[in-house]
């Protein structure tokens, strides 16, 4: 049971981890990402890299969509911008992969806050199509513009190398995304510390009373756009890196809405949020198909007649999370270290 | 509030302002001026425009004609952002604060303008950035916080509260704005007797304490008279009284303005006056009309 947080300075009072078992806690999951890539096997590696990579991408999603109250279904399309940028990058320039990564990021970016301008007309779902509109016009751009993209047969790219080791095998990889990503989201966290941060959640909550405190809406919803096209691009680089083929279909539109599925399956406008929810989309339906394989003894048939439902179940935990819990799984999170501070004095 | 050049009460001008939307004029050339360190009321019945009034001063509307200016400077054309920056800040009427935030963060974002940490230094959280949030948290826990007795409150969610420390906590980041002039649209509309009078001790001591000019619009008339230095009385768009608060309690057109003259004649004489030609000059022909039939 937690008694009291009693601090002596305020630096203390706004740090990050304010309790002694959030620490502990931070610490074993610190832990446990350093050890993982000695204890999984391929498979397991390879979902962990693709969820390092979600986990980057959705938590830009959520500075803008969940932090600023910008929604927004291009996120996808921006992933690709950083792929194509770090793929046409890897094969004509040779340049560093980290490198890339973060040009990648940037020309992301620069997309972004172009097509982050509606956004100072229009919001809501009129915004959404805007974005839509966007990602269709891109999807557009890599099918024609045949000299950088390579059309439709996309771009093949080589092995990041990293002091010419060629990074092929998963668990390097992961050595690369999973500190990439731990990095982007203490970014995305340091954010909402800060005057830039309030000041999304201001333009969400009332945008008028915003302005006059001083916010410019035109500077600070592009900033947002940028920073969530930023960390969308450099998802799309290490995807890029991950498959080693980019090709227009790479990036389909569906995939945005998955990013957007995640940040509110798992908690819009919580850092936390972002996290669990692209574990969630990323994982459920992998273990949903060991549930089946582990029914093929009992039902021999399982395999053929359940892949359907296995779909069907998905989609039913996502319906069932928006009315069952409708701030997502970083409210359970919440409520849960609530219980545990009274614990066990509180039934 | 720390370096004197940039604090102060400021000195707020209104001259000649008139507003229309489309055929309807809500303010017709008004004058008056705000002296430093001053509280001053602008009271008036419903719809005589005191909001829009408001609304001109902090920006949201631009007049068609006339000018506002804030120690002799020129602001009528300036943005809201602009006018933070010069130190100009608002209450809203019906509370605007950011209901998804704490008290605290509501009241860091006050500072918004006066601060200078930029994206990168955000992400990182680093050097100056840092620091600079740090003295804002000190600076607010002992001069705004303290001040204003929220103290216990501080981490709440905003949308928890009661109505009378929602309007509190709204001075409070008002007054994190580092304000020269403090703008209060309705400070103490449906409060209770009580909240009421901490508001007014608030006000008060904000403005000997902070020495900021005040300017608010209220309908308690009880308060407007106990605090205000200065009252304006508006009345369709028009400047019908101004002075100390008993002179304006005194004036008779005042009265009229709030209760009618209680003679049917000078009404319809003014009905008609108002249908006549817009000479934009309609309260003087009012008083023209009553004297006349007196």
């Amino acid at each position: 049971m937690q008694i009291g947080t009693a601090k002596h300075s305020y630096q203390a009072d706004e740090a990050l981890l304010t309790t002694r078992p959030q620490r502990v806690w931070m610490a074993l999951f610190a832990a446990s990402l350093c050890i993982a890539p000695f204890v999984l096997d391929n498979y397991w590696l390879y979902l962990a890299c693709l969820v390092a990579i979600n986990v980057a991408s959705a938590t830009g999603l959520n500075i803008l969509t969940g932090y600023t109250g910008l929604v927004s279904l291009g996120q996808a399309a921006f992933m690709a911008v950083g792929a194509y940028t770090v793929g046409w990058m890897q094969l004509n320039l040779g340049t560093p992969f980290l490198l890339n990564l973060v040009a990648g990021g940037i020309i992301a970016a620069a997309v972004g806050i172009v097509v982050g301008i509606p956004s100072l007309r229009v919001k809501g779902l009129y915004l959404a199509i805007a974005t839509i509109a966007a990602s269709f016009i891109l999807h557009f751009i890599f099918v024609n513009w045949q000299s950088v993209t390579n059309g439709n047969s996309g771009l093949t790219l080589t092995p990041a190398s990293f002091f010419g080791t060629p990074l092929t095998e998963y668990q390097q990889l992961y050595f690369v995304f999973v500190p990439i990503t731990a990095l982007m989201v203490l970014g995305a966290a340091n954010l909402f510390r800060t005057r830039v941060g309030r000041a999304f959640i201001a333009i969400r909550d009332r945008d008028i009373s915003a302005e006059v405190l001083g916010i410019s809406l035109l500077r600070y919803k592009l900033m947002s756009f940028a920073i969530s096209s930023f960390y969308a691009g450099v998802a799309g680089g290490m995807w890029a890196y991950f498959f080693r083929v980019v090709t227009p279909e790479s990036f389909p539109f569906v995939y945005s809405i998955f990013f957007l599925a995640a940040i509110i399956v798992g908690g819009m406008g919580t850092i936390l949020g972002g996290i669990l929810g692209a574990v969630f989309m990323t994982l459920v339906p992998e273990l949903l198909r060991f549930g089946i394989d582990w029914l093929t003894p009992v039902l021999p048939n399982a395999a053929a007649m359940l892949s359907p439902v296995r779909t069907i179940v998905f989609g039913l935990l996502i319906v069932g999370f928006l009315i069952f819990e409708p701030k997502g799984l970083a409210e359970i999170v919440q409520r849960s270290r609530r219980y545990f501070h009274l614990w066990p004095f509180k039934k | 509030m720390t370096a004197p050049g940039e604090t102060g009460a400021a000195h707020l001008e209104v001259e000649g302002l008139s507003l229309s939307f489309g055929g309807l004029k809500a303010l017709r050339g008004v004058s008056f001026s705000v002296e430093p360190g001053s509280i001053t009321a602008l009271i008036g019945p419903n719809g005589a425009g005191k909001t829009s009034m408001f609304n001109c001063i902090s920006g949201f509307y631009k007049p068609q004609q006339g000018s506002v200016r804030f120690d002799g400077r020129d602001v009528t054309r300036m943005h809201p952002p602009e006018r933070a920056a010069l130190g100009f800040a608002r209450t809203f009427q019906n509370i605007a604060l950011f209901r998804g935030m704490t008290v605290l963060d509501n009241i860091k974002l006050g500072r918004h303008a006066h601060m200078k940490t930029g994206l990168l230094q955000a992400l990182a959280y680093w050097g100056p950035a840092q620091r600079e949030e740090m003295e804002l948290r000190a600076e607010i826990e002992r001069r705004i916080i303290d001040f204003l007795e929220i103290d216990h409150i501080r981490n709440m969610p905003v949308a928890s509260l009661s109505y009378g420390l929602q309007k509190r906590v709204e001075l409070a980041r008002a007054l994190a704005m580092r304000p020269r002039i403090l703008l209060l649209d309705e400070p103490v509309a449906g409060m209770n007797r009580e909240e009421t009078e901490d508001m007014a001790r608030f006000i008060l001591d904000v403005k000997e304490e902070w020495g900021t000019t005040i300017l608010m619009v209220e309908h308690d008339m009880g308060m407007v008279m106990d605090i205000s230095d200065h009252v304006v009385v508006l009345n369709f768009g028009e400047v019908i009284a101004r002075g100390l608060p008993h002179e304006v309690q005194a004036d008779p057109h005042v009265t009229e303005a709030y209760l009618g003259s209680g003679d049917p004649a000078a009404l319809m004489a003014r009905l008609k006056g108002e249908a006549g030609p817009a000479d934009g000059g309609s309260a003087a022909a009012n008083r023209k009309t009553r004297e006349d039939v007196a």
